[in-house]
């Protein structure tokens, strides 16, 4: 978490954690991983699971865009303002890490358009395991991968597996059918992260997201303390 | 021998309302002629004649005042044709077009296409200013080349101010001599006529049209004041004019159903 | 006083400043077939360059001169008839406002953030940016005109897998034609803001328009 430093004048830094009135400004959370890992499905979860009781949007940054933002929106998680979809010039990572200032923009239009918010989630497009998101950027980021990406990803590392602030393996029910040792992957995960968390989520079965939602609502809490 | 003349029409509502003439002069190759109007509300004047050939070095210019509530249409009989000066060393021949449109008052410009003859050299600008309330409604068409022919140079320039402000600036130049790239895929792409339609009324303050294309290549776009600007690309003057033509009518309809409401 | 370095952090592609997301009309035009090679690309970039980039070199001069940023703001809408590309300049002006406050603040750049909180046209941010950066007028003008074909370039080795080493031929055999349209532009600059060039595009404004109403696309603009 990086929210200790203010900045006076409008919209000047990206890091700062107040918004120019002086009010804080929502949780920002990023989402990245590979293609087809199931981030999309997550954000999709995470937004059933929290909309009730905290106010979310969504910023989407698909490689071509609006796919995912169509997703979501044919499924219903939010109201349809409260999606917005950023062009990335066929480079996802470039948006969410050494260029961030469209997604800035439009996290910061979600908030003066939609009102008050507790949270934003960051989806990146689907990329590689180096993809990371800037921390002018986010305030915590998720790196999702699945059992059916191979069971070495953990041991291989990679930015994304080694720093993100929470691991989600997903897809756990697929374990079986593709061959992927669970125990294992949560070996080499501890072994290239530390302390760092790493949770496994099937969101095909009931409430599939919550070790996900737990720890996003830990993270608001810190972030509102 | 280049020729140097200036038209002049100045127009004013005569409080019965219709509109009057005070000034209607012609000079040298610009002919102007009171013509019979399809519209009894709007006065309407011709160019005809040998306006239809500037060549190179002239120095032709049109001047069109209309007053206050006045309501006047401007129009041309026949294409203008640029054509060549005689000699090596004859300089580009220029037109200058200079529009004012008082409160109230309405003034549609719709002159015939300019065609760029091959080794011609033209310099076409068109100033418009108007008042706050004034409406305007201009159509501009450059073709490049007679049938068959290869285009001259052709360069344009529209100025709108509005109440003093700038409302619409365009420059464009075609054609050899013209800045590199003009024909190619960010510019003309091959096309062989090119034309503007703009619209400014009041009326649309509040109720801009959105955006829309016309066709692969022609695009009606809102401005960032109460206008409208249709510009359209074509193989030939025939079909641009269709394109704008429809998109005329159209724009007029919602003008009037905006006006009435 | 000199300060190439500082025009080269400026006009650097890693500049956060968004342009990497927007193709400059180029993914329209190879969608349309326009563009299918380096030639294409070189000529789609000459008329980019001899209008839009005149045009917006121009305006980024006069901010840079120290012209009224408010002015020449309103002097961009008027030069920029489509709404998708006086949307794309807001939107990437504001994307830049927020680079050049983190790079060179100066009370200037921060009034006009204030007075456009959505965005002034890029053009105007770029050369208040470059004063700001202590630069000349000709150092934004030549900035503007880089810009306005690497961006294309750039879109297109991603979009017709172009060789990415004649692309960059292409960058080079344009460079005196840049120099020559960044000088024009510093030059009418100097004699106010009704002296500005207004050279348009009709295929870039057309296209701009039809490329905004894509449901999927790559690139911003």
């Amino acid at each position: 978490m990086h929210l200790d430093h203010t900045h006076t004048g409008p919209a000047a830094v990206s890091a700062d954690s107040a918004r120019p009135d002086g009010t804080r400004r929502a949780l920002r959370i990023g989402l990245g991983g590979p293609v087809g890992s199931g981030k999309t499905a997550t954000v999709a979860a995470l937004c059933r699971a929290l909309r009730d009781r905290i106010a979310i949007a969504v910023v989407t940054n698909d490689i071509y865009t609006r796919e995912d933002a169509a997703f979501l929106l044919r499924n219903a998680v939010l109201p349809p303002e409260r999606i917005q979809a950023v062009e990335t010039g066929a480079c996802p990572h470039t948006a969410i890490r050494d260029d961030i200032s469209a997604n800035l923009e439009a996290v910061e239009d979600l908030e003066d358009s939609v009102g008050p918010l507790d949270l934003i989630l960051v989806e990146s497009g689907g990329d590689n395991l180096t993809a990371t998101f800037s921390k002018g950027l986010v305030d915590a980021q998720v790196f999702v991968i699945d059992v059916a990406g191979g069971d070495d990803i953990p041991r291989k590392g990679g930015p994304g597996v080694t720093t993100a602030d929470l691991l989600v393996v997903n897809k756990t029910d697929l374990a079986p059918y593709v061959g992927s040792d669970l125990g294992r992957m949560a070996r080499d995960a501890a072994a290239q992260r530390g302390d760092l968390p790493v949770v496994f989520t099937s969101l095909t079965g009931a409430d599939g997201v919550a070790p996900v939602a737990d720890w996003v609502r830990e993270r608001l809490a810190d972030w509102t303390a | 021998m280049s020729v140097t003349a200036t038209a002049r029409i100045t127009a004013v509502a005569d409080g019965r309302g219709s509109t009057a003439l005070p000034v209607l002069e012609s000079e040298g190759p610009l002919a102007l002629r009171r013509t019979r109007s399809p519209d009894p509300a709007y006065t309407r004047v011709t160019v005809v004649g040998a306006m239809s050939a500037p060549l190179g070095g002239d120095r032709l210019a049109v001047e069109v005042l209309a007053g206050d509530g006045a309501r006047l249409t401007v129009d041309s009989a026949a294409a203008t044709v640029a054509l060549p000066g005689a000699g090596p060393d004859a300089v580009p021949a220029s037109y200058d077009v200079r529009l004012r449109v008082g409160e109230g008052a309405e003034l549609h410009w719709l002159p015939e296409q300019i065609v760029s003859a091959y080794g011609s050299e033209l310099d076409l600008t068109t100033r418009a200013d108007l008042a706050a309330t004034a409406r305007l409604v201009l159509r501009e068409e450059q073709v490049l080349g007679r049938h068959g022919e290869r285009t001259g140079r052709l360069s344009t320039r529209l100025t709108v101010r509005r109440a003093g402000r700038p409302l619409l600036d365009q420059q464009l130049a075609y054609g050899p001599g013209a800045p590199g790239g003009w024909d190619g895929a960010a510019v003309l792409g091959g096309h062989r006529a090119v034309g503007q339609l703009l619209v400014v009324d009041p009326a649309f303050e509040d109720a801009l049209p959105p955006p829309r294309l016309l066709g692969p290549c022609a695009a009606l776009t809102p401005l960032a004041g109460p206008a409208v600007l249709v510009t359209a690309l074509a193989a030939d003057a025939r079909l641009l004019r269709a394109v704008l033509d429809e998109a005329l009518e159209g724009l007029l309809k919602e003008t009037t159903a905006l006006q009435e409401a | 006083m000199t300060t190439r370095a500082a025009l080269l952090v400026l006009a650097d592609g890693r500049f956060p400043a968004g342009g990497h997301a927007h193709s400059g009309g180029a993914e329209p035009a190879v969608k349309a077939g326009r563009i299918r090679d380096a030639r294409d690309l070189e000529e789609f970039c000459l008329g980019r360059l001899h209008t839009t980039g005149l045009t917006s070199a121009a305006l980024a001069a006069a901010a840079a001169q120290g012209l009224d940023p408010l002015a020449l703001d309103e002097a961009a809408d008027a030069r920029t008839p489509s709404p998708a590309l006086r949307n794309a300049a807001r939107r990437l002006g504001r994307q830049l406002m927020r680079a050049a406050r983190a790079t060179w603040p100066s009370p200037e750049l921060a009034a006009l953030a204030e007075a456009r909180p959505r965005g002034a046209h890029q053009p105007v941010v770029l050369g208040l940016t470059a004063r700001s950066a202590g630069l000349e007028p000709a150092d934004a003008a030549h900035c503007v005109v880089y810009e306005t074909v690497s961006g294309p370039a750039t879109a297109v080795v991603r979009l017709l897998s172009l060789d990415p080493f004649e692309a960059s031929a292409v960058l080079a055999r344009l460079a005196p034609a840049l120099d020559r349209v960044a000088g024009q532009a510093a030059e009418a600059a100097r004699h106010g803001i009704d002296a500005l060039p207004a050279a348009s595009a009709p295929l870039l404004d057309i296209s701009a328009e039809a490329h905004a109403a894509w449901p999927v696309r790559l690139f911003a603009s």
